[in-house]
Formats: C-alpha cells, structure tokens, sequence
C-alpha cells in the first residue's frame, strides 16, 4: 500500500496530502469504538491534521512572547492551549512549565494547610 | 497489532516542514515546541476520529466516511477547515476517477490488442486458404487446356 505522499512530486505539484496515510491509519484505529475507515476519511483526516499544525503554529506565535526574538517556543504552545478555547483540548498535554523551586514551595505550602486543617478537626487526638 | 509508542507519532521532518512553511521566514522553532505540535497533532487525530465516529454511529454505520470527518471539524469548532477540506476532497475524488479511466482504458487497449491479433492469425489462414483455391483452379485451367 503506497500510502507515503511526499510534499511535491516530480513535476513540483503540490501532493494532496504530506502525511503518511499508515501512520494516520495506525492513530485511527488506536480508537477503540472505531471499526472501520473509509479512503476518502482518511485522506481528509490527513488533510486536516496537516492545517491543524499550520492553525496551532501560526496561532501560537501570533499570541506569543517569541514573536519578538523570532521564535516558537513551548511556553508559546502551552499558553494557547490554557488560553484559547478552541486548543482546550490540548491543555493536559502541554502543560505549562513554572520552576521546579516554585512547584516545590507551592507543594510545601498544601502540606501546611493540610495540616492545619487536620488540627482543627482533631479532638486532641494523638496522631498515629 | 500492538502499537508501539512512536507509531502513534508522526514522522518529525514532516511535521517540521509543515510548521516551517506556515511561519514568516526565519522563525525558529524550538525542538521542544516541534514536539509538542508533534504530539498535539496526534490528539487531534484521536478526538477527530473519535468526534467523527459518533456522526457515524448516529447514521447507524459501522465505517467512517468523508462527512463524518467534516461533520467532526464543525463539532470541534474548526469551521475555517471546512472549505479548504472540501476542496481536497473534490481534487481527490478527480485524482481517483482519472486513475480509474485509465486502468480502464489500458484494459480496453489490452484487449484490443489480443482481438486483433487473433483477426491477424485468422487473416493469415484465409490467406493461404485463398492461394490453395487459386492454384487450384490454375491446375484446372492448365489441365482443360491440356
């Protein structure tokens, strides 16, 4: 099955489709509830993966801090996806990055309040 | 089939590309933020087919088609897809039809081929058939004229 579609072919024409149809196949099929695919619905599934990277790259870096140094960078990414509701989707996948010190004081900060949310429930009881 | 992790990853020099000719020139795109597009576009192959199967399966069918999948982009909120999807659509139903003709036409030469070459065989033979009844009737004339 020939399914790799190169961006130009020999004569310079633009390819329908640049992304493999078996890998895009492959992901399909991962679902689940899915039986069967249909040429025509890979091929524009294809298709349209292909302008979602052109949408979330173009998008990202009109939104982003990058714009200035020339630049596309994850924090670019992870901002449209906690931003914008069309990439929501996206937000458990590309998280947004703060500093492991901040995450550990934020961490240290819960366990205090934790605690002292146990002391007031407690009735001076001994703790295990 | 077992997947592999990186089956379910599209391939890196495509992806790259595609991101490089949607950016201004000169943009430079962080190995971190190409994985991460990677991967993005990977859960949207996921939800697409999975917004898409529903569609199918309210129409009470067990294979996904093209309307599905437009259905699906309306659904997901990306309308701005719909035309430019349509529009490939088209070109690939041409490309398909055009390919058919033409397998179907070598099949027609093909054939031709053969049915004339069994009329030149039997050509042949009337042929010889032809020369045995004019030598025949020469045999004849000689010996009336004998």
């Amino acid at each position: 099955m020939a399914d790799v579609a190169v961006g130009k072919d020999k004569c310079g024409e633009q390819r329908l489709v640049s992304l493999p149809l078996s890998r895009i196949r492959v992901i399909m099929k991962s679902s689940p509830e899915v039986s069967s695919i249909n040429q025509e619905a890979l091929v524009l599934t294809a298709k349209a993966t292909e302008l979602f990277v052109q949408y979330l790259a173009t998008y990202s870096y009109r939104h982003g801090s990058g714009k200035e140094k020339k630049a596309l960078t994850y924090s670019d990414l992870a901002n449209t996806a906690e931003e914008s509701e069309t990439f929501q989707f996206l937000a458990d996948i590309l998280p947004k990055k703060i500093l492991a010190s901040k995450y550990l004081k934020m961490l240290k900060e819960k366990r205090e309040d934790d605690e002292a949310n146990d002391d007031e429930s407690d009735d001076g009881e001994a703790e295990s | 089939m077992a997947e592999r992790p990186e089956d379910l990853n599209l391939p890196n020099a495509v992806i790259t590309r595609i991101i490089k000719e949607a950016l201004p020139d000169g943009v430079n795109i962080s190995k971190e933020a190409r994985s991460a597009i990677s991967r993005a576009a990977s859960v949207f192959v996921l939800y697409a087919t999975s917004c898409a199967n529903n569609f199918a399966m309210k129409g009470k069918r067990k294979t996904l088609n093209a309307s599905d999948v437009l259905s699906a982009m309306e659904e997901m909120e990306f309308q701005r897809f719909i035309t430019p999807l349509k529009e490939a659509l088209e070109a690939y139903r041409r490309e398909q039809k055009g390919k058919k003709e033409a397998s179907e036409q070598k099949k027609k030469d093909k054939d031709k081929k053969t049915d004339s070459e069994e009329q030149d065989r039997s050509r042949d033979e009337d042929n010889d058939e032809d020369e045995e009844r004019i030598e025949e009737e020469q045999n004849e004339e000689d010996e009336v004229d004998n």
